[in-house]
């Protein structure tokens, strides 16, 4: 077997470290992959799955009938309700409790819904600094209703061809 | 006043403790944007930003760092040796700054001009190995002891070496005086520095100095994924921090050492253009970048490689260096390119 003189003579003069060091200096100058966060944010795709909101119709009625089959699909058995008919004869939920720290985002609330009442929006900055303000209740999921209306309709719309 | 500074006791040592600060301080402050650098690069060649928030480029990040560390809650191990504990961080940071007592930056510009500067260097940067057995043995946890037994054993071999290695540039300069030794290697400029004589021993001394000052890919002490953080993982806050100090600084010790040994140290590569301070903080910077570099593009060695790479390849290679260059410098091969100390030093 004859000696192989260019693999020794790679091996003595660092060669594969040389190709790498290359490498890494053709990586160094490109551009950078990081994004800013606080400032910049990355794209959400219309489906992406956050924090949850009570939707309301047009005219201002709640959409949740409280027929409870986000309750009853909810795998963590995050969610909570409580139901009566009101003064109109209508039913409607008294008491509709999300634990978010229980929750697990799967979205299935949001599937069983036949009302496309409870939807998760776009939001994913909701930390807060006690555990107590994870518990949402109904009027924290209705104001989220109200202040992601406008994303929450258009993400909805993009989907809809695809559901 | 010349007279107090060069006559009177108070005088002298006042003076030698100027001349300290005027070392350690420029130093310390380097090391904080060598910290910052270090990281920018990391990240540049994996496409991240590195710190970018505090100050203009993120540059004062490393004091940001240093606020951080200080401010920080010292955790001592309920089973540990306290005094030993915090001992072995001061240990090796002391003993990394020692070090720079005899490296020179300029003609005659080094704190003490004694003849065995490279014994000193070789001396202090084998004790400081103590400081990290110390930190393992001392946290009496088990990863931290298994960091040290894999560190002690990895910078006893390629201290070997590195030793070896020495000698090759010992015997072609006739001195052990790194002021001589850079002198001896004036004349042509680049040409006549002793990377090329001893450019095999010059990649050695590199690599070798990656292990001895345990940076990746040689950083098994620390291999974060087998042993958490090596003799580090009970360190928190200020021990922590002198611990990380001193690696920068024994690192930033190698980058001069090869300066001083193979680069020509303060002496300009273009004959013509005057020498200085510049060109050695020049060359000491560009290997602090293969350092940074190295960390970002080359894999952790396995433990049974590096010895293997340690005992079986650099020992014996620079063994024979060392009979080669005594025979080389003997009979003046190469018109006595391996003998300088006939023409210079």
């Amino acid at each position: 077997m004859a000696f192989d003189y260019v693999r020794a003579a790679k091996y003595f003069v660092l060669w594969d470290f040389l190709v790498g060091f290359k490498l890494g200096m053709k990586y160094f100058f490109k551009p950078k992959a990081t994004i800013n966060y606080p400032y910049e944010k990355g794209p959400l795709s219309p489906r992406f799955r956050g924090e949850h909101a009570l939707r309301r119709y047009p005219n201002g009625e709640e959409r949740c009938i409280a027929c409870k089959l986000c309750e009853a699909i909810c795998p963590a058995q995050a969610i909570v309700i409580d139901a009566e008919p009101r003064d109109d004869g209508s039913r409607r939920t008294t008491r509709y409790d999300i634990d978010m720290t229980k929750c697990i985002y799967c979205g299935y609330c949001q599937e069983a819904c036949p009302v496309d009442a409870i939807v998760e929006g776009p939001n994913f900055e909701f930390a807060t600094e006690t555990r107590e303000e994870l518990f949402y209740d109904k009027q924290k999921l209705l104001d989220n209703g109200e202040r992601w209306e406008a994303e929450i309709a258009r993400n909805l719309e993009l989907d809809a061809p695809y559901r | 006043m010349y007279e107090f500074f060069t006559t009177t006791n108070l005088g002298i040592t006042l003076l030698i403790l100027g001349q300290v600060l005027l070392i350690v301080v420029p130093l310390l402050v380097a090391l904080a944007f060598i910290l910052w650098a270090d990281r920018k690069v990391w990240a540049a060649v994996q496409q991240r930003k590195g710190p970018n928030v505090v100050g203009a480029f993120g540059l004062l990040q490393s004091f940001a760092d240093f606020l951080k560390y200080v401010v920080k809650e010292i955790v001592v191990p309920a089973g540990a040796d306290k005094f030993v504990f915090f001992l072995a961080p001061m240990l090796s940071l002391v003993l990394a700054m020692v070090a720079f007592s005899v490296v020179p930056f300029n003609e005659g510009w080094v704190l003490a001009d004694i003849n065995v500067a490279i014994l000193f260097i070789f001396a202090v940067s084998s004790l400081e190995v103590y400081g990290v057995i110390m930190g393992g043995w001392a946290s009496n946890s088990k990863y931290p002891f298994l960091g040290s037994l894999r560190s002690a054993a990895q910078m006893i071999s390629y201290e070997v070496s590195i030793g070896l290695i020495i000698i090759g540039v010992i015997l072609s300069t006739g001195s052990m005086n790194l002021t001589d030794i850079v002198n001896a290697q004036k004349g042509a400029g680049l040409l006549s520095w002793y990377w090329i004589p001893h450019f095999p021993m010059m990649i050695l001394f590199l690599i070798s100095a990656h292990a001895e000052t345990n940076r990746p890919p040689f950083d098994l002490p620390e291999a974060e994924s087998e042993l958490v953080a090596g003799y580090q993982v009970e360190y928190s806050s200020t021990p922590f921090l002198l611990f990380m100090i001193g690696e920068y600084v024994a690192i930033t010790l190698m980058t001069a050492m090869i300066t001083l040994l193979f680069f020509g140290g303060w002496l300009s590569p273009i004959p013509g253009l005057p020498d200085g301070i510049g060109w050695m903080f020049l060359k000491m910077g560009f290997f602090w970048f293969i350092f940074m570099m190295t960390k970002a593009i080359v894999p952790r060695y396995r433990y049974d490689q590096l010895m293997r790479i340690g005992w079986k390849v650099f020992l014996p290679l620079s063994l024979a260096w060392v009979v080669l260059v005594a025979f080389f410098a003997q009979y003046g091969a190469f018109w006595g390119t391996y003998a300088r100390w006939t023409v210079g030093g």
